[in-house]
């Protein structure tokens, strides 16, 4: 039971941590690439890589991992912004959106697993 | 565009406007509410269906996707229909569809996937992930949208 509040409170967090370092992000860049969650999803994805490399499981992993990084990084918001880039004609922007982040996060996951795996 | 997005922005930016803490705190406050239902709904999903990593991981695959339906539907919605509110942007988009979806653990899975062997099922949960994801924005826009029209 506990363990669930933590999860409650863990990804609370995790929200307003993932729109304090988009806006952070986003009032810095520019262009039309939706660089600030590209970032909070990058950095999520290496986190919970070395998370997972270093061993990390149980309630701990459920803490750090499913409660924080999990809400701290979005999947919803990623194609609602490559979606409505392509139904404003910028199609090449979304093939770009989709493509960057997923290169990004699975090399930011790779390389925080075996940062995680050599701790 | 960047508008309905989240709130890229739009919490920095009201601080500027009304030059205080106090909004700064409620906004946020509405994100965190969120979060925590959201987060809460994923664990528990994830609770009910385990993920053995040698197979399709549905608890994440079944909350990005409802979660991305739903943000489609509140996005267009606040956007299009309903009058300007404050705080259920951050409450409904940021916070819950936010939390509720998640791009690490898509990532993780599909790196402990190609470890375990399994590589062509992380190519189709990658892209049928992306896929259903991409659908799941239009189908639930272009429902809202037609709904106003009645």
């Amino acid at each position: 039971m506990l363990v669930w509040i933590g999860v409650g409170v863990l990804g609370g967090g995790g929200a307003i941590a993932r729109s304090r370092l988009d806006s952070f992000v986003q009032l810095r860049s520019a262009g039309e690439l939706p660089r600030g969650t590209l970032a909070v999803n990058v950095l999520g994805s290496f986190c919970l890589g070395v998370l997972t490399g270093a061993g990390v499981s149980g309630e701990a992993l459920l803490l750090g991992g499913t409660a924080v990084l999990g809400s701290f990084t979005t999947f919803s918001t990623w194609m609602f912004e490559t979606e409505r880039l392509a139904e404003e004609g910028e199609d090449r922007l979304a093939i770009t959106n989709i493509a960057v982040s997923l290169v990004a996060g699975l090399l930011a996951a790779v390389i925080g697993w075996a940062l995680g795996a050599a701790l | 565009m960047r508008d309905t997005l989240t709130d890229i922005g739009e919490v920095q930016l009201r601080h500027a406007e009304v030059g205080g803490g106090w909004r700064l705190h409620q906004l946020e406050l509405a994100i965190f509410v969120g979060g925590v239902l959201g987060a809460l709904a994923r664990a528990g999903l994830s609770d009910v269906l385990p993920s053995d990593g040698r197979s399709w991981p549905w608890a994440t695959f079944v909350a990005n996707v409802i979660g991305t339906l739903l943000l489609g539907f509140f996005a267009t919605r606040l956007q299009e229909r309903l009058p300007p509110s404050t705080f259920r942007r951050p409450l409904l988009g940021t916070g819950f569809c936010g939390a509720l979806t998640t791009f690490s653990t898509f990532q993780i899975e599909l790196v402990v996937l190609v470890r375990h062997g399994h590589a062509l099922l992380a190519g189709g949960y990658l892209v049928g992930s992306v896929a259903a994801g991409l659908a799941s924005v239009y189908f639930a826009t272009a429902l809202t949208r037609r709904a106003r029209l009645r």
